[in-house]
C-alpha cells in the first residue's frame, strides 16, 4: 500500500527522537567548548621540538640541525639555520644545534613525516588545535622558542611513544658512556704502560651527561 | 537539428529534447548551477540549458579546486607525495594511500608483510563503509530530504573516523600506508573496537533501510531517473558502483585480485536498470559485503611485523621503469601511474581518478530529465571535487 514505506521511516525517526531522552549514551554530540572529548594518544596536529630541561630549553634541544626534516617536509614549511659552535646532545656527543628553527603553521599539514624521518627523536607531534591568531603571518610562524617543549610534555601527550624514546636514548647514552670509558681506560693503560700496573684501576673521567 | 544529431549516445525512451529556441516553443534558458551551489558537492559547475524544466544540454565545468597535484608529485620525494594523496578523495584517504603505496611498491619490488595486507583490507573496507554511508546521506539530501538521513549517516561515519583517528592520528588526512606496510601497528584494543563496529554496522544498515529503501518518495525520485546503459558505461570507462549498477560485474578486487582479496569470501552486487535507485541499492548491498570481509579479516588477522623490516623509510630511488597500482576504491578504480628515471622523485606521476571519469557521462544521464533530477543524478555519481580537479 502506498505510504507504508513512509510510515516505517517515520517510526524510525520517532524511535530515535524519543530514545534521545533516555541515557547519555544516545547523545552523539559534545557541547564544545564546555565539554571536551578525550583525544586519542595518536592524535597529531603541528610539530614541536623536544627539550631535555624546562629550565634551559634552548640549551638542551634534542635537535642537532641535521636538516633531514627540512628536506623531507612535503609542503616545505620548516626553515633551519645551523649553529657555528657545538654542544653535547642527548647522548653526550658534541653536535651542532639549530640557531634558527621556524615552522610556518599556515603551511604545515600535520602529516608527521618530519617526526618519522628524524633520527634524533627531536621533533614530535603536538596536539594543539586552538591556535587561532590575529596576525596571519607572524602569528602563525613559530620560531624555536615557541616550538620548544619539555620532554615531560611529550610524555603527557604520547606516553607510549615517549617511554620508548626515553628507553632508546638511555641505551644510547649508556653505550656512549661505556665507549668513552673504554677509550679513556685504553688511553690511561697506554699512558701507564711504562709505569706500574696499579694505575689501570684509576677511574676514567665521565663525560658530563645532560640533565634528564 | 534532430535529437539524434545532438547526442548520438542518448538512447532514452521518451526523452523529448530540442536544441534551439523557436517561435512556437519559446526561448531556451541557460543557467549556471554552481560553483557555489550546495548540491554540487563542492566547487563544481554545470552549465545547463533548459526547455522549461527539461535539461536539453549540460556542460560540466570543473577545475575550481585544481591544486597541481600531479606536477607536485614530480618534484616531491616518493614518500612526500603520500600525504598529498589523502587530499584527493578526502573521504577515502586510506584507499588513496593504498593505491599509491601499491604503485610505489611495484616500482621498488617491495614485499608487504601479511599482517599489513590484512590491516590494509580492514581499512579499505572501513573506508568503503564510510564512503557509501556518506553517499547515501548526501543522495537523500540532494533529493530534498533535508537533514535526517544525512545526520544518521554522519553519526555512523563518526564512529569509523574515531577508529581512523586513534590508529593514524587524524580523522581524514590519515597518511597511514607506507611502502612495505603500514606506519603503526593496530593494538588489540583497536582491533576489538573495529570488531564491535563491524558487528554493529549491520544494525545501522537495517535501520537506515527501514528509514529509506521502501520510502515511496525516494522511489519516485530515483527509479527510472538518470538511466545509464551498460554499453555506454563500459565505453566511457566508468568504474565502481556506478558500473555495477548497470549490470556489469566488474570489481577490481575480483578481477585483479590485489592484496589478499582472493582469500575472502564475498559477492559483488550488481544492478539491473542502471538508474539512480540501483546505484543507491548497489552501494547499500556493497556495505553488507564489506561487513562480511571485515569480519573475516578481523577474525583471521595474523601476528607479525606491520612494516617490512628491510623497507627503506625515506630516500627511495627506484630503478628506471614504470608501474601502475590500482585498487577498487569506494568510488571506482583509483590508480596511480608512476614513471621512474632512477631519481629521488617520479619522472611522471599520474592519477586515474574514478570521480572524474564517472562524471564524464553526466550529460548523457541528465538529458531529457528535469533540472531537479539532474541534482539527484549528480548526487548518485558520488564525486569528490578534490579528486576531480586534483
Amino acid at each position: 500500500m502506498l505510504g507504508i514505506g513512509l510510515l516505517q521511516g517515520l517510526a524510525v525517526t520517532a524511535r530515535n527522537f524519543l530514545g534521545s531522552f533516555h541515557g547519555r549514551s544516545r547523545y552523539v554530540t559534545t557541547e564544545y567548548p564546555e565539554e571536551r572529548t578525550q583525544l586519542p594518544e595518536a592524535y597529531r596536529n603541528f610539530p614541536f621540538l623536544v627539550t631535555e630541561s624546562p629550565e634551559d630549553p634552548m640549551g638542551t634541544l634534542r635537535c642537532v640541525a641535521c636538516q633531514i626534516c627540512e628536506k623531507e617536509c612535503p609542503p616545505q614549511c620548516i626553515y633551519i639555520v645551523k649553529s657555528r659552535d657545538k654542544k653535547p646532545d642527548a647522548t653526550g656527543k658534541m653536535q651542532l644545534y639549530p640557531a634558527v628553527f621556524d615552522i610556518d603553521t599556515a603551511v604545515c599539514m600535520s602529516c608527521q613525516i618530519c617526526v618519522e624521518v628524524c633520527p634524533f627523536d627531536a621533533i614530535k607531534m603536538d596536539q594543539v588545535f586552538e591556535i587561532a591568531a590575529t596576525d596571519r603571518f607572524s602569528g602563525l610562524l613559530l620560531n624555536r622558542n615557541t616550538l620548544a617543549k619539555p620532554n615531560s610534555y611529550f610524555h603527557s601527550l604520547h606516553p607510549t611513544d615517549a617511554a620508548e624514546v626515553d628507553g632508546r636514548l638511555a641505551a644510547a647514552r649508556k653505550a656512549a658512556e661505556e665507549k668513552a670509558r673504554a677509550a679513556a681506560a685504553a688511553k690511561a693503560a697506554a699512558a701507564a704502560k711504562p709505569q706500574t700496573p696499579a694505575a689501570q684501576s684509576a677511574q676514567a673521567p665521565k663525560p658530563s651527561p645532560p640533565a634528564a | 537539428m534532430t535529437d539524434d544529431a545532438l547526442s548520438p549516445l542518448m538512447a532514452q525512451p521518451g526523452a523529448h529534447v530540442r536544441a534551439v529556441s523557436d517561435a512556437l516553443h519559446g526561448d531556451l534558458l541557460e543557467i549556471s548551477m554552481g560553483p557555489h551551489h550546495p548540491s554540487t558537492h563542492g566547487v563544481f559547475r554545470m552549465t545547463v540549458t533548459l526547455d522549461g524544466e527539461t535539461v536539453v544540454r549540460l556542460k560540466p565545468v570543473f577545475g575550481y579546486l585544481h591544486r597541481n597535484h600531479e606536477k607536485l608529485g614530480e618534484s616531491n620525494s616518493y614518500l612526500g607525495s603520500m600525504p598529498y594523496t589523502d587530499r584527493l578523495d578526502y573521504l577515502s584517504s586510506m584507499t588513496n594511500n593504498w593505491a599509491y603505496a601499491l604503485a610505489v611498491e611495484k616500482l621498488l619490488g617491495q614485499p608487504v608483510p601479511e599482517r599489513a595486507e590484512y590491516v590494509r583490507i580492514i581499512l579499505a573496507e572501513l573506508t568503503r563503509l564510510l564512503n557509501h554511508t556518506c553517499l547515501a546521506g548526501f543522495l537523500l539530501q540532494d533529493g530534498g530530504a533535508s537533514g535526517t538521513p544525512l545526520m544518521y549517516a554522519f553519526r555512523e561515519r563518526e564512529k569509523i573516523l574515531d577508529l581512523f583517528e586513534s590508529l593514524s592520528g587524524s580523522r581524514m588526512m590519515c597518511n597511514y600506508q607506507r611502502f612495505g606496510g603500514c606506519r603503526t601497528d593496530p593494538t588489540p584494543a583497536w582491533l576489538g573496537a573495529a570488531r564491535v563496529l563491524a558487528d554493529g554496522y549491520g544494525r545501522f544498515l537495517e535501520e537506515y533501510e527501514q528509514l529509506l529503501t521502501g520510502n515511496e518518495i525516494l522511489m519516485a525520485r530515483t527509479q527510472g531517473v538518470g538511466p545509464l546503459s551498460a554499453a555506454l558505461a563500459v565505453s566511457a570507462g566508468v568504474s565502481g558502483p556506478m558500473l555495477r549498477a548497470c549490470g556489469v560485474g566488474y570489481d577490481i578486487r575480483k578481477v585483479d585480485a590485489y592484496g589478499l582479496y582472493p582469500r575472502f569470501d564475498f559477492r559483488v552486487p550488481i544492478g539491473a536498470d542502471g538508474d539512480t535507485y540501483d546505484r543507491y541499492m548497489v552501494r547499500i548491498l556493497e556495505m553488507r559485503e564489506s561487513i562480511k570481509i571485515l569480519q573475516q579479516a578481523l577474525r583471521d588477522i595474523p601476528a607479525g611485523p606491520i612494516l617490512d623490516p628491510k623497507a627503506k623509510q625515506r630516500g627511495h630511488r627506484p630503478k628506471p621503469g614504470e608501474a601502475y597500482g590500482r585498487i577498487e576504491g569506494p568510488k571506482g578504480e583509483i590508480g596511480f601511474f608512476l614513471v621512474s628515471d632512477g631519481g629521488a622523485s617520479p619522472y611522471r606521476y599520474r592519477v586515474r581518478p574514478p570521480s572524474l571519469i564517472n562524471l564524464t557521462i553526466l550529460e548523457d544521464m541528465c538529458l531529457g530529465q528535469t533540472i531537479a533530477d539532474a541534482v539527484v543524478i549528480l548526487g548518485s555519481v558520488d564525486i569528490v571535487l578534490g579528486e576531480v580537479d586534483r
